[in-house]
């Protein structure tokens, strides 16, 4: 358990996730805010991957943060759909950005990039400017004569 | 007299100039609106600079009904091969204008999935800088465009030689 | 006589390609629909025709550059976005802004709420049919790019704060300007309820059409006007107010029944409410500096110190060289602001260096949107663009 800035931030082992959220949200985090992930290579930290899940209550108005963190090889976690459905898209996301599988998700596909796209494009070893896709693309002839001006 | 009258209600003039006075106040453009420039195209469209009295009445958005591409907006790799289809789809001829600095070259997006520049796959006749670019500067575009097609030759449409 | 006996038609579910080039929706979104003659029995969306990799940006850009692609995300409130990153960086770094910033950034914001919720109901209106409340609203929206761009320099995308202030403060005589143009909105609202709120077209294509309930808006994180037109009570200007927001005096607007007429009313509320906080927020506007001391590094200093003094042209080049500048502490920081379409925040993380290590946007549209297939269901072909257009999707937003 961190603080920062005024925050307070959990840092769990990536499997314990569904039952410590399961508890929080009996105790009261009824709203799931943000689901994203971390790719921790040169930022040090327990693990290479970081799952960040934010928590709100409408009640008392408190936020929580949870982090879960895992390993590079095997990266995989259960999935929080059960207990929100909103954790369906923003699961998809990050395995389409990052790689990070879910199970017991039901439909894990890509969702932000075309689906024969091959890699994971935010982890930190993918270069900004791609591997070639945004250039492999047919050029349109007219069958025209029209010489361009 | 038959000669005084043929003298104030005809008038002469060669075919081209003729077609290219008819198409170039009549471009029926289509929107092909992705992200901010489509809003900013809307604002052309509105009340204040209003693109219809420059003959651009008739706001199509299916591709065959319409002779003029107006690309706005960033195109990523996934939405590439549906402009491309559509551009397919329009029939000669045809005259694309991109508009803003994401569809002539990439814009501030230099990353892995935006296409660096539409020209590099489709044939384009005017662009407009800008992010997104002022309606006036859409209406100037708009101008050169009919200056360019009243300057176009019917033989540029006979078919390409095959090779 | 023959008898004709009448045999059952046989039909085949169709599928229809909502594609992603259509006027009606509004950006780039893809639905592939199953029809049963004219109601829809499923529906998938697709997402992601316009994903640009802002937040593989984010990783190469500065903490003040990084501001002029924030504007692009949702491009109808585009201040509101700046404002947000602006205070989650300022979080993040722990500097405190003067009170003037805070009330122009409010007034900035509830502009753009105003500019925002009239495009809204103008595309909806258009989609249904009615073309004049598109039009009255962008004449409007003229208006207020007119302000806009006396305060910043362009119409659109503004880039208008900085980290620990604003990019200029804002000219004399502006708030008459705004008073003037606070009056005509007042005004056009007027019409526009006129217009739609006893139509009996408008009503029967609105009302009891894709209805949300409590528990589901809860569990499918849909937050802002969306939420509240189901009941759900929170508003984060009022329950975690930031940069001054408990200063002012306003309502908020809730409906109960959760369909695409009760959308529509609380988004003309809160076109109201706007008017009040922003008249109020002239007249109780403080005096004071707009940008934080310019020693800390962050933002550039003046031209005229950079060109004629040499502490100018020093600071100048910290904080423009790759390996100098700002050096924020390492941690992360997430703050929820309350944008025209619901909960927007940033969360980011820092690593010491000058640019972010990772910056994150958490969409109110994708939140917002991934409700649609649960509410189309049963609804005629005809419906969904009503839907749609209620649920203020900006692809920009969905997509980033």
């Amino acid at each position: 358990m961190t603080e920062f800035a005024g925050e307070q931030i959990l840092h769990v082992r990536g499997p314990d996730i569904l039952t410590l959220l399961t508890k929080l949200k009996a105790d009261g985090f009824n709203f799931l805010a943000d689901l994203t992930a971390i790719d921790n290579l040169t930022l040090g930290g327990y693990e290479r991957f970081a799952v960040s899940y934010h928590l709100l209550c409408h009640q008392t108005g408190e936020r929580l943060t949870v982090k879960a963190y895992i390993p590079e090889e095997k990266p995989s976690l259960p999935s929080v759909e059960s207990l929100w459905k909103t954790a369906d898209w923003q699961e998809r996301e990050v395995f389409d950005l990052y790689g990070i599988k879910f199970e017991g998700h039901p439909n894990l596909i890509r969702i932000m990039n075309p689906d024969d796209f091959e890699g994971y494009p935010l982890r930190k070893d993918y270069p900004r400017l791609g591997r070639k896709e945004r250039s492999d693309f047919p050029v349109v002839d007219r069958g025209i004569q029209k010489k361009k001006s | 007299m038959v000669q005084d009258d043929i003298k104030s209600n005809v008038l002469t003039t060669t075919l081209e100039s003729a077609i290219n006075w008819g198409r170039k106040n009549s471009l029926w453009p289509m929107p092909f609106g992705t992200a901010c420039c489509g809003i900013e195209f809307m604002a052309v469209l509105a009340a204040r600079t209003d693109l219809a009295r420059f003959g651009a009445e008739a706001i199509r958005f299916s591709p065959r009904q319409s002779d003029l591409l107006i690309v706005a907006g960033r195109i990523s790799i996934k939405m590439m091969p549906v402009l491309i289809r559509i551009y397919e789809q329009i029939p000669e001829p045809k005259w694309v204008m991109s508009m803003g600095a994401c569809a002539s070259t990439g814009g501030v997006f230099d990353t892995y999935s935006v296409i660096q520049g539409i020209d590099q796959f489709i044939p384009v006749d005017v662009y407009v800088p800008g992010c997104p670019p002022r309606p006036e500067g859409v209406v100037e575009g708009f101008i050169k465009l009919q200056d360019l097609v009243g300057k176009e030759k019917l033989a540029d449409y006979a078919p390409a030689p095959a090779k | 006589m023959t008898r004709v006996t009448e045999l059952p038609l046989e039909t085949d579910k169709m599928v229809l390609n909502f594609g992603p080039q259509h006027p009606s929706t509004h950006g780039t979104l893809r639905i592939i629909m199953e029809l049963d003659g004219e109601t829809v029995t499923k529906a998938t969306p697709e997402i992601g025709y316009l994903h640009s990799g802002f937040e593989k940006l984010g990783e190469d850009l500065d903490f003040n550059q990084y501001i002029t692609i924030t504007d692009r995300m949702n491009y109808l409130s585009p201040l509101c976005n700046n404002v947000a990153y602006a205070l989650a960086a300022e979080k993040l770094i722990g500097i405190e802004v003067s009170k003037r910033t805070e009330y122009i950034r409010v007034l900035m914001c509830e502009l753009s709420r105003i500019a925002d919720h009239l495009l809204n109901v103008g595309m909806l209106a258009v989609d249904l049919g009615a073309l004049t409340a598109f039009l009255y609203g962008f004449k409007l929206r003229e208006d207020i790019y007119d302000l806009f761009e006396i305060a910043t320099g362009t119409r659109l995308t503004t880039s208008y704060t900085l980290v620990g202030g604003l990019m200029r403060d804002i000219p004399d005589g502006y708030d008459k300007a705004v008073l003037k143009v606070l009056d005509e909105v007042d005004k056009v609202a007027n019409d526009i309820e006129t217009l739609l709120n006893k139509n009996r077209i408008w009503q029967d294509r609105t009302k009891k059409i894709g209805i949300i309930s409590k528990e589901d808006a809860i569990s499918y994180g849909i937050s802002g006007p969306m939420a509240r037109a189901t009941g759900i009570e929170w508003d984060i200007r009022v329950n975690e107010p930031y940069s001054s927001y408990e200063d002012f005096e306003f309502d908020v607007a809730i409906a109960l029944n959760g369909d695409v007429f009760d959308r529509y009313l609380v988004r003309m509320e809160e076109i109201r409410q706007s008017i009040k906080i922003c008249r109020q927020s002239l007249e109780k506007m403080p005096s004071g500096d707009v940008i934080v001391d310019p020693g800390l590094g962050y933002s550039l200093p003046p031209k005229d110190e950079v060109y004629n003094s040499i502490e100018g042209l020093i600071y100048h080049f910290e904080v423009t060289m790759p390996n100098r500048g700002m050096t924020p502490p390492v941690g992360e920081a997430y703050v929820p602001t309350e944008s025209p379409n619901g909960e927007l925040g940033f969360y980011i993380v820092s690593d010491g260096n000058r640019t972010p290590y990772r910056v994150r946007t958490r969409p109110p549209s994708l939140m917002n949107y991934s409700i649609f297939s649960k509410l189309i269901e049963g609804h005629m072909l005809s419906d969904a663009p009503a839907i749609i257009g209620s649920i203020n999707v900006i692809a920009g937003e969905l997509d980033r």
